[in-house]
C-alpha cells in the first residue's frame, strides 16, 4: 500500500490514499542495523530515517529494540551489522561524545546528570567554555542561563546543586543540557516519565518550537496520548524488528497496540471483586498518618479481598504512603491498625513479621527489589529466609519446593533458578520481585507502580495474578501512574493530592474523567451510581 | 538423577575462573620452586607452609566476610596485636588466667569488631574510616598498656600447643584450627540465612533492607566475627612465637586483603567463594616463602610481591567494561 | 545574598575543617609553654605541612572516588631518593629536585594507569603498587642515611622575614601552582564528575580517563613534594615502613576531617590541608598539656573516633531510612 519513488533527491511517499507528500531528505539513515547481546537478538536489520523539522515517535514494547536502537545512534553501543548514514556519509560513533560532536544528542531514561555539580556545571559538562585553559565561569553561567531559558526552565538557579533539585526539575536541566550542545537530532527516551503535567505541557511547547526551528526529534514514550499530541510520524518496533512507519493520526490506538504486540488487543482486565467482599472487616487501617509535609492526615482502610488503588499525579505522596506503611519513614505520626489492633512498624523487618504480614514491591526493581548479579533462587528466597530456614540453616528441599511453586505460579520465564536474575527480561524480573514476597505469604501487599516499564503481555498476567491474590484473601494497595490500570483493576481508588487523600472513588465512579479531574483537583459532577 | 545434574550445574556455577587461576598459579610456584630445590615438594616443607598459611588463613576469613559485605576492616593489624597481647596478659594471672587466656584474647577482638560494626551499621560511618580510627585506638591502648616496649608476658601453654602442637600426628594444630574455622565459614556462607544475607547486603544493601533483612544486625555481627578471628589469629601467633610483640599485626593487613581479592572475591562485595580465599592465602604464603628461601633481599621481595599481585589481578580481577 | 548561599553550600566541608583547625590551634597556641610566637608557628607549620602535602595528594584521588593506599610509600620513596639527589652545586640541586618530583609524578601516573587501563579497584591496586614503591625505597636506603643540600633545606624550613614560616609559604605556592589550575580546568571538573557519578559522566561525554590520569599523577607529584620536604626537615632519607603507612592512614583521616567525601565528587584539596593541620594539632595537644607522650596514639585515636562519629548526627535528621543507603 505504501510505495516510494526517488524524485530529485527527495523521496516521494504515497500513502494508502494516494496523496503524495514531498518528503524532506533525511539527516540520518539507519540501514539493516543489527545487534546481539550474548545470544539475545536485540535488534535485527532495522531501518530508520530521521528528518529535520519532524518529531518522530518510536513505539514498541519493552525489549522491542527501541533502547538498543537509540543507544546505537547515541554512540553508547556499537552495532554488529548495518550502516548508519549521516548526511549520506557513513558514520560510526565510538562514544556518546563522538555522537554529540556529530550533532546527535540523547536524553536517556536514566538521568545523566552529575549530582554533586551545579546546574551550570552540568549544562556545559561536555564542552565547558575556557579562557587561558581554565574554565570561564562567567561565560559558563551565561550559557547555562540561555539553555535553561530555551528549555523553559528559568526558575532553576544555575548555581544550585543538581542533587538538591527534585526529580522533575532535574529532567528539565537534562533537557537544557541537551539543548546547550546545539543538537541537530535530539533523542528523548522516556523523558517525561518523571514530570508533572504542568512540566509536560511546557516541554511539549518547547519540543514543538524546536521542531519548527528545524531540529529532528526522536521521541520514545509509553504514553500513547503524548505521542498522539506530539508526533508527526511514528515507527513501531517489535522483537527487534521494525514493523511499520506511519504518519501520526493514521491509526487508532487499538491498531497501534496491535502492531506493538502483534496480536489482538482484548479486554485485559479480569473481573472485579464481588460486592460483598467490600464489607469484610478492614485488615489495614490508618488514622491520621502524617509525615513531614509529604503526607497529611491520611486515613484509609483496606479489606481482605480488595484492591485499593492509589491515584493522582505523580509525586503527591503515594510513594511516601507506601514507605510509611512499610516502616521505612521515621517519625510518622498517626496510627496504623492491623485487624483493628494498633501496631508500631518501624522497619521492613517488623512489617513482614507474621503478625503484620506486609509486603512491598518497591519503586525501582533494579536497586530496591533485586540483587541483579545474584541468582533467581537467591533473590526469590531473600524475603522469606525465615520460612525456609530451621534455626538459621537453610532447608534446601523446602526452598526448592517453594521456588518451583513460585516459578510455576507466576510463569517466570527462566532457564533455571540458578542464573543471575539480571539476565531475565524486565517483565520477568518484576515477576521475581512479586514472587519473592509471595513466598512470605503476605496478607497486605503494597505495590509501587509495579507495571512500569514492563511489556503488555506481562502486565496482563500481573492483573490476573493480583485479582487472584485478592480473591485468596490479600488486601492490596496498588499505586499506579497508569490510569487505565486503576480503572481496570481497582475496587476503590484513593486519589492523593498534595499529600492528602483528596477523593475516594468507588466502583463505577472510577473513570478516566473522574480520575484525571480529581488528580488535578478540579471539581466535576459526580457520576451517578448504577 | 535430577539431583545429580543440579549438583553438577551448581558446582560448575561455583567454579570461578579466578579460583582456577589462583590454584594454577600455586602449582606454577611449586613447580618453579622445585626447579630451585627438590625440598619444595617434600611433605615437611609443604606442611610447614600450611602451618604458616593457617595464621593468615584464619585472619583472612574474617576479612573475607567483611569484604563480602562491601566493607573493609583496616583495624586488623592492631586487633591481631590486641588478641596476642591480651591473651598473653591474661595468661600471666595464674591458673584461671591461663585457662581464660584464649577466650579473653578473642573477646577483646570481638569487642573492637563490634565497635567497628556499630559505627558502620548504626552510625553509617564509612568502614574505611571507622576501622582506621579503632585501629588507632587499639594501638593507643596497647602502647599505654605496654609502655611502648615489648610486653614481658608470655603465651600460655595452651596457646603454644594450639599453635605448634600436634593432636593428629604430622598435622599441626594451627592447620586444624584453620580447617575448623574454614569449614564453619563455608557452612555459614552457603547454608545459612545469615550467609545469604551477607551476600545480599554486599550486592545491594538497599534491596536487602527493603526485603526485611535486619541489615544492621548482620553488619554488626560480621564485624564482630572479623574482629574475633583477627584476634584469634593473634592468639595463635603469640603461641607460635611464645609472646606478643608491638605491631606484630602490621604484616597481616595487606596480605589478608590481597589473599581475599586474589581469590576472586570482589572488593565491592557480594561475590566470592571461600575456596578462592584458601587459594589466595596459599598463594601468598608460598610466594613469601619462596622469595625468602631464594634469599631475596627484603626490597626485592616487596617489589616482586607487589608485581605478582598486580599481574594476577590483571589476569582476572578486572572490572567488566560494560556498565 | 543568594549567590553567597550557593558559595557556602559548595564550600561547607572546607569551612568546617577551617573552623576545627582554628579552634584546635587556638587551644594549642594559648597553652603552649613557649607561648604564641614565630618559633612555635614555624615548628607547628613544618610538622603540619608534611601531612598537608600527603593529604592533598590523597584528596585528589578521593575526589575521583578512588583511594590511594600507596601515597605514604611514594612519600617515603621520594624521601629516600631526595637524600641521594638533592646535593651538590645549585644546578645539581635543582636537577635533583626536578628528578625527585618527576619520580613522584611517575609513581602517581603508574597508579593511574593500573586503575584506568588495568581496570583494577584502586584500593587493591595501590596496595600492590605501594609494596613496589616501598621495595624501591628500601633498595635506595637499606639503612637510614644520606644528606641533603642544607642551604635550600634551611631556606625552605626556616622563616621568611623572621616571622612567616617558609614551609607554609611553599605549600601555599604549591596550592596555587597545582591545585587551583587543576580545580578550574576541564580535567579537574571531569574529576569531580567521575567521582560523583561515573555512569553519568560517561553518558555526558566527560573525559574520564584523562581526569583520572591527571588526578593520580598530580597526586603522585604532591606526595613527592611531601617526600622532598621531609628530606629538608630531617636531612636524611629513611625507608621507614611504619612511618609511610602512618602517613597513608593519616592522610585518609585528614581528608575526611577536611570535608572530602570518600564517595567522591565532593570537597577540595584546601579542605584536606585544613584537615591535615587540624589532625596534627590534635595530635600535639597532649604535649602542651604535659601528658606522657605514651598517651599520644590513644588520644589521637579517640579524637579521630569522635570526629568521625560526629557525622552520625546527620543521621538524626534523616527521616526516610532509605537515605541511609545512598
Amino acid at each position: 500500500m505504501v510505495s516510494q519513488k526517488k524524485f530529485c533527491g527527495a523521496i516521494l511517499v504515497y500513502n494508502g490514499d494516494g496523496a503524495a507528500l514531498v518528503e524532506i531528505k533525511p539527516i540520518l539513515r539507519m540501514a539493516g542495523v543489527s545487534k546481539r547481546y550474548g545470544g539475545v537478538r536485540a535488534l535485527e536489520k532495522a531501518d530508520l530515517e530521521v528528518r529535520p523539522g519532524r518529531i518522530h515517535a518510536i513505539l514498541g514494547e519493552n525489549g522491542a529494540g527501541k533502547s538498543t536502537l537509540i543507544k546505537i545512534m547515541a554512540g553508547v553501543v556499537a552495532p554488529d551489522h548495518g550502516k548508519m548514514l549521516l548526511d549520506d556519509t557513513e558514520v560510526s560513533f565510538s562514544s556518546p561524545a563522538a555522537a554529540n560532536k556529530a550533532g546527535i544528542v540523547c536524553i536517556f531514561q536514566e538521568l545523566s546528570l552529575i549530582p554533586d555539580l551545579s546546574v551550570a556545571d552540568n549544562i556545559v559538562i561536555s564542552d565547558p567554555p575556557t579562557r587561558l585553559g581554565l574554565i570561564d565561569r562567567k561565560q559558563q553561567r551565561k550559557i547555562a542561563e540561555q539553555a535553561l531559558a530555551r528549555a523553559g526552565a528559568e526558575d532553576i538557579h544555575p548555581l544550585s546543586l543538581v542533587k538538591d533539585l527534585p526529580l522533575s526539575r532535574r529532567q528539565m536541566v537534562e533537557i537544557a543540557k541537551a539543548l546547550a550542545r546545539k543538537p541537530r537530532i535530539l533523542i528523548l527516551d522516556e523523558a517525561t516519565s518523571a514530570l508533572t503535567v504542568a512540566d509536560v505541557t511546557k516541554i511539549f511547547g518547547v519540543l514543538k518550537r524546536l521542531r519548527n526551528e528545524g531540529l529532528a526529534l526522536l521521541y520514545i514514550s509509553h504514553r500513547m496520548h503524548e505521542i498522539a499530541e506530539l508526533a508527526d510520524e511514528c515507527t513501531v518496533f517489535r522483537n527487534g524488528h521494525k514493523v511499520e512507519t506511519y504518519k501520526a493520526g493514521n491509526k487508532t490506538d487499538t491498531q497501534v497496540v496491535e502492531l506493538m504486540i502483534g496480536r489482538e488487543y482484548k479486554n485485559v482486565f479480569p473481573p472485579k471483586a464481588e460486592r460483598k467482599t467490600l464489607e469484610n472487616a478492614p485488615v489495614l487501617q490508618t488514622k491520621g498518618l502524617t509525615w513531614t509535609d509529604r503526607l497529611k492526615d491520611i486515613s484509609l482502610t483496606a479489606r481482605a479481598g480488595e484492591i485499593v488503588g492509589l491515584g493522582g499525579l505523580d509525586g503527591q505522596g503515594q510513594r511516601e504512603l507506601l514507605l510509611a506503611l512499610f516502616g521505612v519513614l521515621r517519625r510518622c505520626s498517626g496510627d496504623i491498625l492491623i485487624n483493628g489492633k494498633k501496631v508500631i512498624i518501624n522497619s521492613p523487618v517488623a512489617a513482614k513479621a507474621d503478625r503484620i504480614g506486609m509486603a512491598l514491591v518497591p519503586e525501582d526493581r533494579k536497586t530496591e527489589g533485586l540483587m541483579l548479579p545474584m541468582t533467581v533462587r537467591d533473590n526469590l528466597s531473600f524475603a522469606a529466609l525465615r520460612r525456609i530456614t530451621n534455626s538459621g540453616i537453610v532447608n534446601r528441599a523446602k526452598e526448592q519446593k517453594l521456588i518451583d511453586e513460585m516459578i510455576a505460579l507466576l510463569a517466570i520465564k527462566t532457564a533455571s533458578a540458578d542464573i543471575p536474575v539480571g539476565s531475565l527480561s524486565g517483565g520477568n524480573q518484576q515477576k521475581v520481585v512479586i514472587a519473592k514476597w509471595l513466598m512470605n505469604q503476605p496478607r497486605i501487599i503494597l505495590l509501587n507502580d509495579p507495571t512500569r516499564g514492563i511489556d503488555v503481555g506481562t502486565k496482563q498476567e500481573l492483573y490476573v495474578l493480583l485479582r487472584k491474590l485478592a480473591y485468596d484473601g490479600a488486601a492490596i494497595l496498588f499505586y499506579s501512574t497508569d490510569y487505565d490500570e486503576l480503572i481496570g483493576c481497582c475496587d476503590r481508588v484513593l486519589v492523593l493530592y498534595d499529600g492528602k487523600i483528596h477523593r475516594e472513588l468507588k466502583g463505577a465512579e472510577i473513570t478516566e474523567h473522574t480520575l484525571i479531574a480529581s488528580a488535578l483537583n478540579v471539581e466535576t459532577d459526580r457520576v451517578s451510581h448504577p | 538423577m535430577n539431583a545429580i545434574t543440579a549438583r553438577l550445574s551448581s558446582f560448575r556455577r561455583h567454579l570461578d575462573p579466578a579460583v582456577i587461576t589462583a590454584f594454577a598459579c600455586i602449582l606454577l610456584l611449586l613447580f618453579l620452586g622445585s626447579l630451585y630445590s627438590r625440598n619444595f615438594l617434600s611433605p615437611e616443607y609443604l606442611l610447614q607452609q600450611l602451618k604458616v598459611a593457617s595464621f593468615l588463613g584464619i585472619i583472612a576469613t574474617g576479612m573475607m566476610l567483611v569484604i563480602l559485605l562491601g566493607q573493609i576492616d583496616l583495624s586488623l593489624p592492631w586487633v591481631v596485636t590486641v588478641g596476642a597481647m591480651m591473651s598473653s596478659a591474661a595468661a600471666g594471672f595464674g591458673h584461671t588466667g591461663a585457662m581464660l587466656a584464649i577466650p579473653f584474647g578473642i573477646f577483646c577482638g570481638v569487642l573492637i569488631g563490634l565497635v567497628n560494626g556499630f559505627g558502620v551499621a548504626y552510625l553509617r560511618i564509612p568502614s574505611m574510616i571507622i576501622t582506621l580510627a579503632t585501629n588507632a585506638v587499639a594501638q593507643g591502648l596497647m602502647v599505654v598498656y605496654t609502655g611502648g616496649f615489648s610486653p614481658q608476658d608470655s603465651a600460655s601453654p595452651t596457646m603454644r600447643y594450639l599453635a605448634t602442637g600436634f593432636i593428629i600426628p604430622s598435622i599441626p594444630n594451627s592447620v586444624l584450627c584453620w580447617i575448623i574455622v574454614g569449614a564453619a565459614a563455608v557452612f555459614l556462607m552457603n547454608r545459612t540465612g545469615f550467609g545469604r544475607s551477607i551476600y545480599g547486603i554486599g550486592n545491594r544493601e538497599r534491596a536487602a533492607y527493603l526485603s526485611g533483612i535486619n541489615t544492621r544486625r548482620i553488619v554488626l555481627t560480621v564485624f564482630g566475627i572479623s574482629g574475633g578471628l583477627a584476634a584469634f589469629g593473634g592468639v595463635l601467633l603469640a603461641g607460635y612465637a611464645s609472646k606478643a610483640a608491638q605491631s606484630m599485626g602490621d604484616a597481616y593487613l595487606l596480605p589478608a586483603i590481597a589473599a581475599v581479592v586474589l581469590g576472586g572475591t570482589s572488593i565491592l562485595g557480594g561475590r566470592g567463594s571461600y575456596l578462592g580465599t584458601v587459594a589466595g592465602v596459599l598463594l601468598i604464603t608460598l610466594l613469601q616463602s619462596i622469595l625468602s628461601v631464594m634469599q631475596m633481599p627484603e626490597f626485592g621481595r616487596q617489589i616482586i610481591y607487589g608485581l605478582v599481585i598486580i599481574m594476577m589481578l590483571l589476569l582476572y580481577g578486572r572490572e567488566s567494561l560494560s556498565r | 545574598m543568594k549567590q553567597w548561599r550557593f558559595w557556602f553550600v559548595e564550600h561547607r566541608g572546607t569551612l568546617m575543617a577551617l573552623v576545627i583547625f582554628v579552634v584546635m590551634f587556638l587551644i594549642y597556641a594559648s597553652n603552649h609553654p613557649a607561648g604564641f610566637g614565630a618559633n612555635m608557628v614555624q615548628t607547628a607549620s613544618n610538622k603540619g605541612v608534611l601531612l598537608a602535602f600527603v593529604a592533598m595528594a590523597q584528596s585528589l584521588v578521593v575526589i575521583t572516588s578512588g583511594i590511594d593506599l600507596s601515597v605514604g610509600m611514594v612519600f617515603t620513596l621520594t624521601n629516600c631518593l631526595a637524600s641521594w639527589l638533592v646535593v651538590g652545586s645549585p644546578a645539581q640541586v635543582i636537577l635533583g629536585i626536578i628528578a625527585v618530583l618527576a619520580v613522584g609524578a611517575v609513581c602517581g601516573a603508574i597508579n593511574g594507569c593500573v586503575v584506568i587501563y588495568g581496570r583494577l579497584q584502586p584500593i587493591v591496586a595501590t596496595i600492590a603498587t605501594g609494596a613496589i614503591y616501598y621495595g624501591i625505597a628500601l633498595a635506595l636506603r637499606p639503612f637510614p642515611g644520606g644528606t641533603v643540600n642544607e642551604t635550600i633545606a634551611d631556606a625552605l624550613t626556616g622563616k621568611l622575614f623572621n616571622f612567616i614560616p617558609a614551609s607554609l609559604v611553599a605549600m601555599i605556592a604549591i596550592v596555587f601552582v597545582v591545585w587551583v589550575p587543576f580545580s578550574r580546568s576541564v580535567a579537574g571538573r571531569a574529576a569531580y564528575a567521575v567521582g560523583s557519578s561515573e555512569t553519568a559522566a560517561y553518558m555526558s561525554g566527560v573525559p574520564i580517563k584523562r581526569a583520572k590520569f591527571f588526578a593520580y599523577t598530580l597526586s603522585g607529584l604532591l606526595a613527592g613534594t611531601g617526600g622532598l620536604f621531609l628530606t629538608f626537615f630531617t636531612y636524611t632519607g629513611e625507608a621507614a615502613y611504619a612511618s609511610g603507612n602512618a602517613y597513608t592512614l593519616f592522610s585518609i583521616a585528614s581528608v575526611v576531617l577536611g570535608g572530602v567525601s570518600l564517595m567522591g565528587g565532593k570537597g577540595s584539596a584546601i579542605g584536606a590541608i585544613f584537615g591535615a593541620l587540624a589532625f596534627r594539632t590534635i595530635g600535639d595537644l597532649l604535649f602542651v598539656f604535659d601528658f606522657d607522650p605514651l598517651w599520644q596514639p590513644l588520644f589521637q585515636g579517640v579524637v579521630l573516633l569522635l570526629a568521625v562519629s560526629l557525622s552520625a548526627f546527620g543521621l538524626l535528621r534523616v527521616r526516610n531510612r532509605l537515605d541511609w543507603f545512598t
